[in-house]
């Protein structure tokens, strides 16, 4: 399945890009995602265990991805 | 309630005629502005980005929390998206309630969850040109843990 990661701030800036799209294995994890992002092209400027969203809500590593999931990398927070 | 991730000036006497209630005796205004010192560099502006449609519902979830937890639904919230000056302000927090000692703690609540919880990035912008992602301290460098923020 093709999984739909999200890149923000500093994390777009690291891989040039602000989506990037991923071939992963049927019932893949978080952690699974995270791991397939650290062999891309520079994927170790971003750290190996980041906080992520699936749907828009904040996800434990060890939630399941589907195809129609929307994952986001969420870079270290600077709101107020 | 109400909460908003705003693209304009905010303004803060609005928020303020927006929770006024005869039931209230006590209101606490929080607002949030850009500083021009930050970790020593001279800041001459900022740009906020977010992530759209999350910060909406995570900014709703963070209000939401302490309208439940102190009791008031007279809780309004926006912070600001896009290029701001020095002295702008970037949040803004209105909370009403019958007494202060809620209304102080909620307002507290609620910056400080947002600090740690709203999916939004500030690049700052420095007076000799050069310009920066920048943290929130509360994010403990981006070495935080896996997992949702605890609460």
């Amino acid at each position: 399945m093709t999984v739909r990661v999200l890149l923000f701030a500093s994390y777009a800036d690291a891989l040039g890009a602000s989506e990037v799209a991923l071939e992963m294995p049927a019932g893949a994890l978080v952690r699974d995602v995270l791991a397939r992002v650290q062999t891309l092209a520079a994927g170790k400027r971003i750290p190996d265990r980041p906080l992520v969203a699936v749907n828009q809500r904040y996800a434990r590593e060890d939630q399941p991805v589907t195809a129609s999931d929307e994952v986001a990398i969420i870079p270290p927070v600077a709101g107020g | 309630m109400r909460t908003a991730m705003v693209d304009r000036p905010l303004d803060p006497c609005a928020l303020l005629d927006e929770v006024a209630q005869h039931r209230n005796g006590a209101t606490v205004l929080f607002v949030g502005t850009v500083r021009e010192m930050n970790d020593g560099e001279a800041v001459s502006g900022l740009d906020y980005s977010s992530y759209a449609g999350m910060a909406e519902s995570e900014l709703a979830t963070i209000a939401r929390e302490a309208a439940d937890r102190w009791a008031t639904n007279d809780i309004v919230v926006e912070h600001r998206t896009g290029s701001l000056e020095l002295g702008e302000a970037s949040v803004v927090i209105a909370v009403a309630h019958p007494h202060r000692g809620e209304a102080y703690e909620a307002s507290r609540y609620i910056i400080e969850e947002l600090k740690k919880r709203l999916p939004v990035w500030k690049r700052e912008h420095y007076a000799d040109g050069r310009s920066e992602w920048v943290t929130n301290a509360e994010m403990g460098n981006g070495k935080s843990e896996m997992g949702a923020p605890r609460p």
